[in-house]
């Protein structure tokens, strides 16, 4: 999910060189200090191994202006009667996924859908709240394609493709002119002409935004291309499938077998390309703002038949969620940062404090962390630093709220001076909603009491690892949207996550997949060949495997201790301790589920255990690689944070002559351990600098 | 089942044949008789104005149009136009609400009713009651072929005789069945402007809720009005 | 709290199903209405009985995959969806009566699921602006006053819960198709289909088995997103000025 605020990527006035304040000033090899100073920890404990050096080798060469054109007249075309002839399956129809099939069966190809929810319409991108940014710069305020490339790489704190995120800017502005022309209703000012929003530190207006239901309507507008095309029968849905297995050919992607939520079934579906649109792993944490659905299950299967994972330990952290009440708790809600821009973030100074009601303490016993230890920015740091310190004055023991597990989760957004300065009136006006949203959820009136907030998994930006083509290293496998690594770097901007999506989905698949199909149609396969019965026999031996178990635990229990241990040590704050630590506990665990999972029911109806189960199976081999590349990554850098790896006053310090690169993991086999590829990042346009909000 | 969404048209795509199209014969046929039953209510406050007004009104509804038309004329093309409207009337009615019994062929166990006004969930059945009470009153005053308490020449002898206390029954007949147009032409009044769309938004629902609502009670109480009259002996 | 759920249990569509009662200590005023089926299932689960089937995924009232009748109302007793329904709207020691969703277009699948494509099927037959990718006129080129894309904009919040065909005595869908219509219907980019939309998609919508509207109210009392019955009078008019068009 998106939200109002954008993320301050660099403070306007960010110095070129780490700040001053900031000694011993990591000067070249940054120094940060290690117990095991002269080998990854990762490697020394046998936990991955390294492998060959990988590149991108599809971006053509030459200016960064002219990188796309060039790649657009270079992919080879398909001639329109050919395309008939090619299917194409793409697993995930939300926004990357939607525009995708929407997109391909305009263009003529067979296309095969799949969605595990019983309307594409549901898909997780409808609940993006804040906006998508697109380079539009009607208002003529200094925005272009090259400031929203410039603040992408820099938000993403270095650690994406220079290429990738200068197409994502240029495209940008055709997903704005497509929607409108699809009837998304966006907001508009009362001439008639589209409204922008300024976020945050962003210094231009480029945020497209439909009140606080952007992601709803962007989803909506796709899903309407998308049945538009299944009418005309270009578009084959399959809705309430879950893609269990990718079936690969002589080396190309060449299939899925899915599910049949519904009847059980176990299905082969052969094509001539496979696209994943699968969205994020969140929910490997449980508690995220994730749909209860969100699930790792396609990417995971890919990755163990050859696609390599690119930086799983990459997760983003919202600070606004609407905090857990009780163990009980499901699910995460998110509020809009907006809330930042007039709500102040306290805890009491006292933890005797801290059960007491809010209005009772005393003004000169709060204590306003970000404004004491940001007095720059306040309330309005970046999302990783806001997380961060809640978390620290929480650790502390200066929490509010319940008690969760051994100490309360929650610090208090306090509207109070707003609602003095602003008037009643003017606070519903402008937060009104979300006021309403934390009053049905909580219970309580935040016009009175102060609201209670916790940071909450939000977004992976993570995934599997692709070339400037979005495909992955198995060739005729592509990944589009918040399932792929690409655009974000380690840390993704607000508003940004829509643009992506419908960027892949709309503009560059439809572009790079023909110059793949173009070599098509491939072999025909038998759904008799060796590979795809092995694929279908291996999905069917896991489905009895769970059934047959029955052992005494829950699949959720697994899954909320699972979630429990990535919260704890692969979460906000990442020490090489804990991540050794995880490792082992995930081990335990995913043992323990082989051996001790209760799955009712049959595997011949709807079975909502035997679905879950299978992701959380998945999760679980996932969250030891998270762990595995967080523990590898011995360097603060976005939502990855190291304690190892920071400066004296506690900042996020990246060390870039070491890790500038993407993390690609292979996976190493059931028993074997997994091998890291390093795809070197170099900037040519935007320049390497630490960030600073002091 | 189909999980699977495929297209499956319909074979003929026109608008006419739409439930919509049928709740629109539904609403035009309603609205018609409802600038009846006006017309009828005023007719019938004539009572007041003693027997010779009211004779001659009735004396007149068969003169009207002549000489151009013949006797009775004019009233015959009306008697055929609702007529006709009663039919579609009656037929859009069982039609949506045989679909409405199809649509839904299990019940809940337990279902509460959030916004539906008294008169609207009384539509159908209320409807029915109306139906048969049109027959009972065309025999009674039209065609007399039910006579209660004694049949006379003048209209307004037969109204007076019709509400004597003696057949108190009489009355308690017609002013049930004025609740049920209360009722039917509260909500009737409402729907038939949603159907014909006049109702974008919030001011013009509540203008056609009030006009719905007036109108009702126009009606009915304007209908039972002589009647209560007689039955108390004030009209003779 | 203490609360005793009687819930629809089916094992299949072809199955005739019943009420199933089960008593449930230890809820806290701050759960969701869906984590205490979850607390529900995971007690099933450990007694060995299967768990209930329920739809539910965003849980935060935005992508319409939940839908109860729980007490004989539409998502609760709130005007809410399922997922943002909490304990707190109820009293200790209540019982409550959850069913799916009852409309023959809506099939049940098991207990509290049913099958909605019915709703992607009105949509296939005409709720889209044909516009190819990469067709599109730059955004400005066609300014829509501010007015129509707010109701535009209020009309597309519909979340295609089913909440409204649920509600209705006659379980019509005209509430959702309302919605698209009009959202549609506002803006110039959806003139040129605008007849034929309508007509395609009512002429769906009844192929379906959905019931006639006959303008209760039910719809807009029950829908979770406040689509108010402005936009069947809009359909209605639309299907109207279609007839006169001579579709």
């Amino acid at each position: 999910m998106t939200d109002t605020i954008t993320e301050i990527p660099v403070a306007p006035t960010a110095p070129e060189a780490p700040s001053p304040a900031a000694p011993p000033a990591p000067t070249a090899p940054a120094a940060p200090v290690f117990d095991v100073p002269l080998e990854n920890a990762g490697i020394a404990h046998g936990l991955y191994r390294d492998g060959e050096n990988i590149s991108d080798t599809k971006a053509p060469p030459g200016d960064i202006q002219s990188k796309w054109t060039t790649r657009q007249f270079e992919a080879a075309l398909v001639n329109p009667a050919n395309r008939r002839k090619l299917t194409v399956i793409v697993v995930g129809t939300g926004l990357a996924g939607g525009s995708a099939c929407a997109t391909l069966g305009e263009a003529g190809y067979n296309v095969k859908a799949f969605c595990y929810q019983d309307s594409p319409r549901r898909a997780h991108s409808i609940a993006a709240q804040g906006g998508i940014n697109a380079a539009k710069n009607y208002k003529e305020d200094g925005d272009s394609t090259y400031r929203l490339f410039y603040d992408t790489v820099k938000g993403g704190d270095f650690r994406s493709r220079e290429s990738n995120v200068f197409r994502l800017a240029s495209v940008s502005t055709n997903i704005i002119d497509q929607c409108v022309a699809q009837g998304v209703p966006f907001a508009r000012e009362y001439g008639g002409l589209l409204d922008n929003r300024s976020f945050g530190g962003v210094q231009v207006s480029r945020t497209f935004y439909a009140r606080g239901q952007t992601g709803q309507q962007l989803l909506i507008g796709a899903y309407q291309a998308l049945e538009r095309q299944i009418a005309a029968g270009t578009v084959e849905m399959n809705t309430r499938h879950e893609m269990l297995e990718l079936v690969v050919v002589d080396g190309r992607a060449r299939g899925v077998i899915v599910r049949d939520m519904v009847s059980g079934k176990v299905e082969t579906h052969l094509a001539d390309a496979v696209v994943l649109a699968s969205g994020g792993y969140g929910n490997v944490f449980y508690l995220s703002t994730n749909a209860m659905g969100c699930n790792v299950t396609a990417t995971w299967r890919a990755h163990r038949q050859g696609a390599y994972f690119g930086n799983p330990c990459y997760t983003q952290i919202h600070p606004t969620c609407i905090p857990v009440s009780g163990d009980h708790q499901s699910k995460l809600t998110l509020m809009s940062e907006s809330l930042r821009n007039d709500g102040r973030i306290w805890v009491p100074k006292n933890r005797e404090d801290c059960g007491k009601d809010p209005r009772d303490i005393a003004e000169e016993d709060r204590d306003y962390y970000l404004e004491r230890i940001y007095p720059a920015f306040g309330n309005l740091v970046p999302r990783d630093i806001a997380s961060r310190q809640a978390k620290n004055v929480c650790d502390d023991g200066r929490g509010v709220g319940p008690a969760i597990g051994d100490f309360r989760r929650g610090v208090y957004l306090d509207f109070t001076d707003a609602l003095q300065r602003m008037s009643a009136e003017a606070v519903a006006e402008k937060y009104g909603n979300l006021l309403d949203m934390y009053q049905r959820i909580t219970g309580e009136n935040p016009y009175e009491v102060p609201m209670r907030i916790y940071p909450a998994v939000h977004y992976t930006m993570g995934g599997l690892w692709v070339d400037y083509d979005l495909q992955s290293n198995i060739p005729g496998l592509f990944v589009t949207g918040e399932a792929n690594f690409s655009d974000h770097g380690a840390n993704r901007l607000g508003a940004s996550a829509l643009m992506q999506g419908l960027a892949d989905g709309y503009f560059v698949l439809p572009n790079t997949i023909r110059d793949y199909l173009s070599h098509g149609p491939y072999p025909k396969v038998e759904e008799t060949d060796a590979s795809v019965v092995a694929a279908r026999t291996s999905v069917q031996a896991r489905i009895t495997k769970l059934l047959s178990i029955n052992g005494e635990r829950t699949v959720d229990s697994f899954h909320k201790e699972l979630g429990h241990i990535m919260w704890e040590y692969c979460g906000m704050e990442r020490s090489e301790t804990g991540l050794l630590k995880a490792v082992d506990l995930i081990r335990g665990l995913k043992d323990e589920f082989w051996r001790n999972v209760k799955v009712l029911g049959s595997a011949e109806d709807l079975n909502q255990s035997l679905e879950k189960a299978g992701r959380v199976a998945d999760f679980l081999e996932l969250g030891e690689l998270m762990c595995i590349d967080a523990l590898h990554r011995r360097e603060s850098c976005g939502g990855h944070f190291r304690v190892e790896s920071q400066t004296d006053d506690g900042e996020a310090l990246r060390n870039d002559d070491e890790f500038a690169y993407v993390a690609a993991w292979e996976w190493g086999g059931e028993e074997g351990m997994p091998v890291l590829h390093k795809e070197d990042l170099v900037y040519e346009y935007v320049h390497l600098k630490q960030r600073s909000y002091k | 089942m189909r999980c699977v969404a495929t297209s499956t048209l319909p074979p003929s795509i026109q608008a006419r044949r739409t439930t919509i199209a049928m709740k629109l014969v539904m609403a035009v046929s309603g609205s018609l008789f409802v600038l009846f039953v006006i017309a009828h209510m005023y007719g019938n406050l004539k009572m007041f104005g003693g027997q010779a007004a009211y004779d001659d009104y009735a004396h007149h509804l068969r003169t009207l149009g002549e000489p151009i038309a013949p006797y009775s004329g004019v009233l015959w093309i009306i008697r055929v136009v609702l007529l006709g409207s009663v039919l579609a009337h009656i037929y859009s009615a069982f039609y949506l609400w045989s679909r409405a019994q199809g649509a839904r062929t299990t019940k809940y166990r337990m279902k509460k009713a959030a916004a539906a006004t008294i008169s609207a969930r009384f539509m159908r059945w209320g409807g029915v009651a109306l139906l048969l009470f049109l027959i009972w009153h065309i025999l009674q005053f039209t065609t007399r072929t039910i006579n209660v308490n004694g049949s006379h020449d003048s209209p307004y002898d037969n109204y007076v005789a019709a509400f004597q206390p003696s057949v108190w029954w009489v009355f308690v007949i017609y002013a049930l069945a004025m609740v049920a147009l209360a009722m039917h032409i509260r909500h009737g009044v409402w729907s038939a402007t949603q159907t014909l769309g006049w109702t974008g938004n919030v001011r013009a629902r509540r203008r056609a809720n009030t006009l719905a609502i007036t109108l009702a009670a126009v009606v009915s109480i304007g209908f039972i009005l002589p009647a209560v009259f007689v039955l108390f002996g004030v009209i003779k | 709290m203490k609360i005793t759920l009687k819930v629809w249990r089916q094992s299949g569509p072809k199955d005739s199903g019943g009420l199933a009662t089960y008593e449930l200590d230890d809820i806290t005023e701050d759960m969701s209405f869906l984590e205490v089926l979850d607390v529900l299932n995971e007690g099933l689960i450990t007694s060995g009985e299967e768990p209930v089937a329920f739809d539910s995924d965003c849980r935060e009232g935005i992508c319409g995959m939940c839908g109860l009748m729980i007490n004989g109302s539409a998502h609760g007793p709130e005007v809410t969806t399922t997922c943002q329904l909490h304990m707190r709207s109820f009293s200790d020691g209540e019982t409550i009566t959850v069913e799916p969703w009852r409309a023959d277009a809506f099939p049940v699948l098991k207990d509290l699921v049913v099958d909605r494509s019915a709703f992607d099927r009105i949509i296939q037959a005409g709720g889209f602006i044909s516009v190819n990718t990469g067709a599109a006129p730059d955004a400005h080129a066609v300014p829509v006053p501010k007015e129509n894309a707010d109701k535009a904009f209020a009309s597309a919040a519909c979340i295609g819960c089913g909440a409204c065909v649920a509600a209705c005595p006659n379980a019509s869908g005209m509430l959702f198709m309302g919605a698209k219509v009009t959202h549609l219907g506002l803006l110039p980019q959806g003139q040129p289909e605008r007849d034929a939309r309508v007509v395609k998609m009512v002429n769906q919508h009844d192929h379906e088995g959905f019931g006639g509207c006959t303008n209760i109210g039910e719809c807009a009392a029950a829908c979770p997103k406040e689509i108010p019955m402005d936009v069947i009078s809009q359909l209605n008019k639309d299907l109207r000025t279609a007839m006169q068009h001579g579709r």
